[in-house]
């Protein structure tokens, strides 16, 4: 057991029980909270893969402004304080079984592939991954067409969302 | 290596030398040293926190053209230690039917929000803590969870006052990032990278000549993301009740306080880092790194009383006035000066240095008085038009 | 070191644990939560095939960062019908908004 691998299991450990809480507690503004935990766990595991961009970026953007928007619905659409009635509907039990057939497939198929154990190759020396995913982002004959998509998305959604939610006195 | 040029090294391979001859394996070593170099730079905070409570009383007194705490001993300068005793032996309350969890953990994550960010701080050339290729998009990080905590203790006070503070507060916060994170990217753009020694080495020519609008605008942005007059929504805005503060004593606010000053003083570091040459001052920082330690300080000394000063000296903005003046003027005034600053940095690229400098400067110059003008003419023009309702209304009684 | 298994035996899990908050909760934020972590497991996943694959094509992080975007953009319009659904039924309980069914 590496020091790498202990430090994978805990984040890991940490991450999918928070997951576990967000869907289970009562409570909703303690749900949201729990995703806060979970997105940082997820942010921990891009720092493992040297991702480090996308560890900054996902707590920025996720915890930043959609765990916050997260809170905000909440308290938005709560008839009082407290919480009242059970969390789960009535088939719940489908859902879980749904969840865990899921996982049982996604695991089945990924024994069928032999790339399965490989570990990962070092970076070459002097690679900067922010520098590279800027060129990425911008270069014509790279990703430029789904960046602009992106951002043509996002003023849609910007717009759509205020419209929706704009409230006429 | 000399102690006087390369410290923390020096210090580090000691310690290491010494655990690893305890018999102790090097991973774990390594984890404790850099542990122990942690925990020597937060003790460090604290007690410049300390000193940072008696600047601002010292301060706050001489704008109020009186004298401030000079009983407890010279000038003052045990004062703060009096309050810090204060709040820790006073009753720690919950409040009735607040969430006690995130009651208590709202205040640990607002200091942690401020602490980390001493992380990227670079002290010295061979001081700092991580030299993060991404240090400007780490601040923002920081400060998003610096929001999580406001929620966190206004919703868990079980207070109205507390939630509505709360709420204008995060609302305030998360709008200001924007401009923050647009003029963090123009220092980028002068330095081609995003990590803050990068940033101060390539500072020959202070950033605040090359582009002071930027360094304008950053200011304003950090001043609403600190929390502080005159946006500081969060904390006085019912006037009588303290916002998020309400149901917080003793040791618990005094975190939210301390916080909050010890978060001023690193955006008045982060301003001079990133605008005014972070540690350097004309070649002195290659002398020894304590006087590039000493110089940063000063420096962010220097920013800490700006924001004090304009802290004493304006007025509180109204919450719709102060959302108005992000979304219509802040914001799309950072987005052109992005624009214009990349424009005429790859048009002067090759232009020798005065050249460029004034170029820019120039450009700057244009770009915030066209922005003042049309903002001027957009308000005579609602002026008018609310003078000329009202001669309508009056004409009809 | 660390296979690329266990990332993609995490993320695996942590898009079942999603399905199931999207599958069985009332609140229509918390199906919404579930969505969040649907989400950030595919996120895991495309950004451990990059650093298990050749770490020069940057498609993994590109495809992660538009991830980011769309997430963001559906969060932002979902919250909002979600309040502007509270404003006219009162209610945020998924099975109580049935005006349309037969």
């Amino acid at each position: 057991m590496t020091g790498e691998q202990i430090i994978f299991l805990l984040v890991a450990l940490f991450t999918l029980g928070s997951g576990f809480m967000v869907v289970t507690t009562g409570n909703l503004i303690h749900a949201a909270l729990w995703l806060v935990s979970t997105l940082f766990g997820v942010a921990i595991v891009f720092a493992l893969l040297n991702a480090g961009f996308l560890a900054v970026v996902q707590v920025v953007v996720y915890i930043g402004a959609i765990a916050i928007l997260f809170i905000f619905a909440v308290m938005l659409t709560r008839k009082d304080m407290r919480d009242q009635g059970p969390q789960v509907n009535k088939n719940w039990w489908i859902g879980a079984l749904l969840a865990v057939l899921t996982f049982g497939g996604l695991y089945f198929l990924l024994q069928g592939w032999n790339g399965l154990s490989r570990t990962a190759a070092d970076i070459p020396s002097g690679f900067d991954g922010v520098a590279e995913l800027g060129t990425a982002l911008v270069s014509p004959d790279a990703y430029v067409l789904p960046f602009e998509v992106a951002s043509v998305l996002l003023v849609a959604a910007l717009v759509g969302a205020v419209y929706v939610a704009f409230n006429r006195k | 290596m000399d102690f006087w040029n390369d410290p923390l090294k020096v210090a580090a391979d000691w310690l290491l030398g010494i655990l690893t001859s305890w018999g102790m394996p090097d991973l774990v070593a390594q984890v404790l040293v850099g542990f122990l170099g942690v925990l020597v730079l937060l003790s460090l905070l604290m007690v410049l926190d300390i000193f940072l409570v008696w600047v601002e009383r010292k301060v706050v007194s001489r704008f109020q053209d009186r004298i401030g705490p000079n009983r407890v001993g010279p000038f003052g300068l045990i004062q703060p230690f009096a309050d810090i005793i204060k709040l820790l032996i006073k009753e720690d309350i919950t409040p009735n039917g607040a969430d006690r969890v995130i009651y208590n953990l709202a205040p640990l994550l607002s200091m942690m929000s401020v602490l980390i960010l001493w992380a990227v701080v670079p002290l010295a050339p061979t001081i700092l803590g991580v030299d993060l290729n991404i240090g400007a998009l780490y601040i923002i990080a920081a400060g998003a969870i610096g929001a999580l905590s406001i929620i966190m203790a206004g919703w868990s006070s079980n207070n109205k006052y507390a939630l509505i503070g709360a709420f204008r507060q995060v609302a305030v916060l998360v709008s200001f990032e924007i401009p923050m994170l647009t003029t963090l990217l123009i220092p980028t753009i002068f330095a081609g990278s995003m990590g803050m020694n990068a940033i101060t080495q390539g500072q020959d020519v202070w950033y605040v000549f090359i582009s002071p609008l930027g360094a304008l605008i950053f200011l304003i942005a950090a001043i609403a993301e600190l929390g502080r007059a005159p946006f500081d929504m969060g904390e006085a805005e019912s006037e009588l009740v303290a916002g998020y503060n309400i149901e917080y004593s003793g040791m618990k606010f005094g975190m939210f306080y301390a916080g909050e000053l010890l978060h001023a003083f690193t955006f008045g570091g982060f301003w001079a880092i990133l605008f005014f040459g972070g540690y350097r001052f004309f070649g002195l920082e290659r002398v020894s790194p304590f006087l590039a330690v000493a110089v940063i300080l000063f420096k962010a000394m220097v920013g800490y009383w700006i924001i004090m000063w304009i802290k004493y000296t304006l007025l509180r903005i109204r919450i719709d006035h102060m959302l108005a003046f992000n979304w219509k003027f802040l914001t799309p005034l950072a987005f052109v000066l992005l624009m214009v600053t990349a424009f005429m940095n790859a048009l002067l690229a090759d232009a020798p240095g005065l050249i460029y400098t004034s170029g820019m400067f120039l450009s700057n110059f244009v770009l915030a008085w066209v922005a003042l003008e049309i903002a001027r003419s957009v308000s005579r023009k609602e002026r008018e038009r609310r003078d000329r309702a009202k001669q309508v209304a009056q004409a009809h009684h | 070191m660390v296979p690329l298994s266990w990332y993609l035996i995490l993320a695996a899990a942590l898009f079942s644990i999603g399905l199931f908050g999207a599958l069985a909760r009332r609140n229509a934020v918390a199906i919404l939560l579930g969505i969040e972590l649907m989400l950030n497991a595919v996120n895991i996943n495309l950004a451990a095939f990059w650093r298990y694959g050749n770490v020069m094509n940057m498609a993994g992080q590109v495809f992660a960062i538009i991830v980011f975007a769309v997430a963001a953009a559906e969060v932002a319009v979902g919250l909002a019908l979600v309040i502007s659904v509270y404003r006219r039924r009162n209610t945020v309980i998924a099975d109580e908004i049935d005006l349309m069914k037969w």
